[in-house]
C-alpha cells in the first residue's frame, strides 16, 4: 500500500507583527514555523494504515521552500518512509488552487492507493487544497475525515459536519482524504528516531506550468479592534473579584 | 452582479447559512438566484424564498442527501448554463467537499472563509483572516470572469421578509457518484446540555494537563457554573464532545460565559460570539477571544482561578 501525505510547514504569529513592503504577507521575522497541525494527524492515520497492511511506504509531499524540509522531517521521523518537496518562487504564498496543482504533479507520479492531507492549514484557513487536489487527480474525496476503514475498494469514513452530526459514507478507492484533528493520538518521534529522519531521502522537484493563481493579497493589516473587551487590571486576586462582581450582575 | 447562491440542507432541513449567503448577495445588487439542489427541492421552497432572492432555481437528482460528486456536476452545469459573476456557498464542510474541485476544475477565482465582500469598481474584493485571526488581509482575483467564495457562517445576518422569486427548474442529468452517503451518527448526547445552561465556565488548552481538570470542574461546581471545553480538549479524549463549545460542538447562548485559557479560534467563536456577556482570561494579549469579549484579563488563568476558588 502506497500513502502519500500532503504536509505543510506553517507560520504562527506571537504578539507582534509587521508586515513585508509589499504589505502582500507579513514579515517571515516574526513567524514561528512548524509543521500544520492537522498534517500530523494525516501522517499518523497513513503510518497506521502502512503498518496494518503489512508492508508499503509513506510518501511525504510538500509544497514548500528548503525551510518546509523541517516540516517534512518531522513527518519522516514520526516514521514516513521518505519525501518530495516541490517549490519555485511563484509558490510563495500561493493559493490552495495554485498549490494543489503543483502537488498533483507530484502525487500523480506516485500512483498512490490513498492522498491524505490535514483538514485546512493554521495559518492560511482555506480548507481548500485537498479537494482541489483530487479533482487535478480525477480522484474521489471526502473532506474533515474522523474516522477511517479501508476495505475492498472502498474507505468507509465518518465527515464531521457542523453541530457533530457525523455523516458515514462510502468513498471508492483510491481516493483524497482530508484528515481532521481527534481521529487518532499523533505519535512523538523519538531522539533516535529525529536523528535517522536525516538520513532518509527527500527529492526535489520544480514545478511545471502553474496556470493563472485563483487569487492574490492585494495587503494584510491588523485588524481594527471592534469595541473590544473592557480589560480587567490589576493582580490576579483584583480581577477574580471583578470577575465575580460581573458574574454576579449579569446572572441576576 | 449576478449571484448564484447555492443552498444547503441537511436531512430535509435548510441550513441557516444559506439565508446569510442570500444577505451578502443582496448587497453586492443581485440578480440573485438560489440553487436548490435535493431530491424533492420543491420542498425547500418557502424556506429560501425571502426578500431579496429574485430566482429558485430547483435542481432535482436522485440523492437525498449531500454527495460531493452529485452536487459539483448540479453547480458546474449552472454555472455553465447561467455565467454568474459569482458563485456563493457557505464555509461548510460540505462545500469544502467539492467548491476548491470546481474552482480547480473550471479555473474559477477562490476564497473561502471570507467574511466581507466588495464591488470595488467591478473588480470583487474579499476578506479574509490569516495567521491565526491576528491579521486580515483583502484579496482579489486578477484575471477571473468568475468566482466562487465560501462565506464565513454568521458573518451575515440571515436574509429576512417574504420574498417574491420567480421558480424555475433546471434538469442536470445523473452525475456518478464515489463518495456516497451511508448514515447519520448524532453525537452522543452527554449528562449534561451546554446549550441550556445560563453560566458556562469554559477551559481550553491553556489548562495544560488532564490532571487539571479536575480543578476546573470543582470551580465550576462551586461557582454554579456547568463546565465546557474547546475543541482541543476533546481531541485529546478528555472530555466528551457533549462538552465542546464551537462549530463542530454545540452552539451555546448563556447569560455569561467565562473563558479561560481559550484563544478563540475562529470556529470557537462561531459557538459563543453571542453569548450575553463575556470574560476572557488568556495571557496573550492578542488573543483572538479578546476580540469578542466584553470583559478580558491578560493574566495567567491558574492564579486567577486560584483567586476564584477562594472567594467561592
Amino acid at each position: 500500500m502506497k500513502i502519500v501525505v500532503c504536509v505543510k510547514q506553517v507560520g504562527a504569529l506571537g504578539d507582534e507583527v509587521e508586515f513585508t513592503d509589499d504589505e502582500r504577507d507579513v514579515d517571515p521575522d516574526y513567524l514561528d514555523y512548524a509543521i500544520n497541525e492537522w498534517d500530523t494527524y494525516a501522517t499518523e492515520e497513513a503510518l497506521r494504515l502502512r503498518d496494518a497492511a503489512g508492508d508499503g511506504e509513506v510518501v511525504v509531499i510538500t509544497a514548500g521552500d528548503e525551510d518546509a524540509e523541517d516540516a517534512m522531517r518531522r513527518a519522516l521521523a514520526m516514521g514516513a518512509d521518505r519525501g518530495v518537496r516541490v517549490w519555485s518562487d511563484e509558490l510563495a504564498g500561493a493559493d490552495p488552487i495554485t498549490v494543489a496543482r503543483a502537488l498533483a504533479e507530484v502525487a500523480r507520479a506516485e500512483s498512490p492507493d490513498l492522498v491524505l492531507c490535514g483538514v485546512q492549514s493554521s495559518d492560511a484557513v482555506q480548507a481548500a487544497t485537498g479537494a482541489a487536489l483530487a479533482e487535478l487527480l480525477d480522484l474521489p474525496r471526502a473532506a474533515v475525515v474522523t474516522k477511517l476503514e479501508l476495505s475492498g475498494g472502498t474507505a468507509t469514513v465518518h465527515r464531521e459536519l457542523e453541530g457533530g452530526l457525523v455523516d458515514v459514507a462510502e468513498v471508492d478507492t483510491p481516493c483524497v482524504l482530508t484528515i481532521q484533528t481527534g481521529i487518532n493520538e499523533p505519535r512523538y518521534a523519538t531522539l533516535r528516531a529525529i536523528k535517522q529522519a536525516e538520513e532518509k531521502e527527500i527529492e526535489v522537484r520544480e514545478p511545471g506550468d502553474l496556470g493563472a493563481p485563483a487569487a492574490r493579497v492585494r495587503r494584510m493589516f491588523v485588524p481594527p479592534k471592534g469595541e473590544g473587551a473592557e480589560m480587567l487590571d490589576g493582580d490576579a486576586g483584583e480581577v477574580a473579584r471583578r470577575i465575580k462582581e460581573i458574574i454576579e450582575e449579569r446572572t441576576a | 452582479m449576478s449571484v448564484l447562491v447555492v443552498a444547503e440542507h441537511i436531512r430535509g432541513e435548510l441550513r441557516p447559512v444559506t439565508l446569510e449567503l442570500v444577505s451578502a448577495a443582496k448587497e453586492l445588487g443581485g440578480p440573485v438566484a438560489v440553487a436548490v439542489i435535493a431530491r424533492d427541492p420543491a420542498a425547500l421552497v418557502d424556506a429560501v424564498n425571502v426578500d431579496g432572492v429574485d430566482e429558485i432555481v430547483c435542481v432535482p437528482v436522485e440523492q437525498e442527501e449531500f454527495e460531493n460528486d452529485v452536487y459539483q456536476h448540479a453547480v458546474e452545469t449552472l454555472v455553465a448554463e447561467r455565467s454568474p459573476r459569482l458563485i456563493l456557498l457557505g464555509f461548510t464542510v460540505n462545500s469544502m467537499g467539492y467548491a476548491p474541485a470546481l474552482a480547480a476544475k473550471l479555473g474559477l477565482g477562490f476564497a473561502s472563509d471570507v467574511f466581507a465582500v466588495r464591488d470595488d469598481g467591478g473588480e470583487l474584493v474579499a476578506e479574509r483572516a490569516f495567521y491565526g485571526a491576528k491579521v486580515n488581509g483583502e484579496v482579489d482575483f486578477p484575471g477571473h470572469e468568475q468566482v466562487l467564495l465560501l462565506l464565513r457562517a454568521t458573518a451575515w445576518p440571515p436574509a429576512e421578509g417574504a420574498g417574491s422569486a420567480t421558480v424555475s427548474e433546471a434538469s442536470v442529468g445523473a452525475a456518478a457518484s464515489r463518495a456516497r452517503h451511508k448514515d447519520w451518527v448524532e453525537v452522543v448526547a452527554g449528562d449534561v446540555d451546554i446549550t441550556s445552561a445560563d453560566f458556562l465556565l469554559s477551559v481550553g488548552r491553556g489548562i495544560g494537563d488532564k490532571e487539571n481538570l479536575e480543578q476546573f470542574q470543582e470551580l465550576a461546581e462551586a461557582m454554579g457554573a456547568t463546565l465546557s471545553v474547546s475543541r482541543p480538549l476533546v481531541d485529546a479524549g478528555w472530555m466528551p464532545g457533549a462538552r465542546q463549545v464551537g462549530q463542530s460542538g454545540k452552539t451555546v447562548k448563556p447569560k455569561v460565559y467565562l473563558a479561560l485559557g481559550i484563544s478563540g479560534a475562529v470556529q470557537h467563536l462561531a459557538g459563543m460570539k453571542t453569548s450575553g456577556t463575556i470574560i476572557a482570561v488568556n495571557t496573550d494579549p492578542e488573543a483572538a477571544i479578546f476580540n469578542v469579549a466584553h470583559y478580558g484579563a491578560v493574566a495567567d488563568l491558574f492564579e486567577v482561578a486560584e483567586e476564584l476558588e477562594k472567594l467561592y
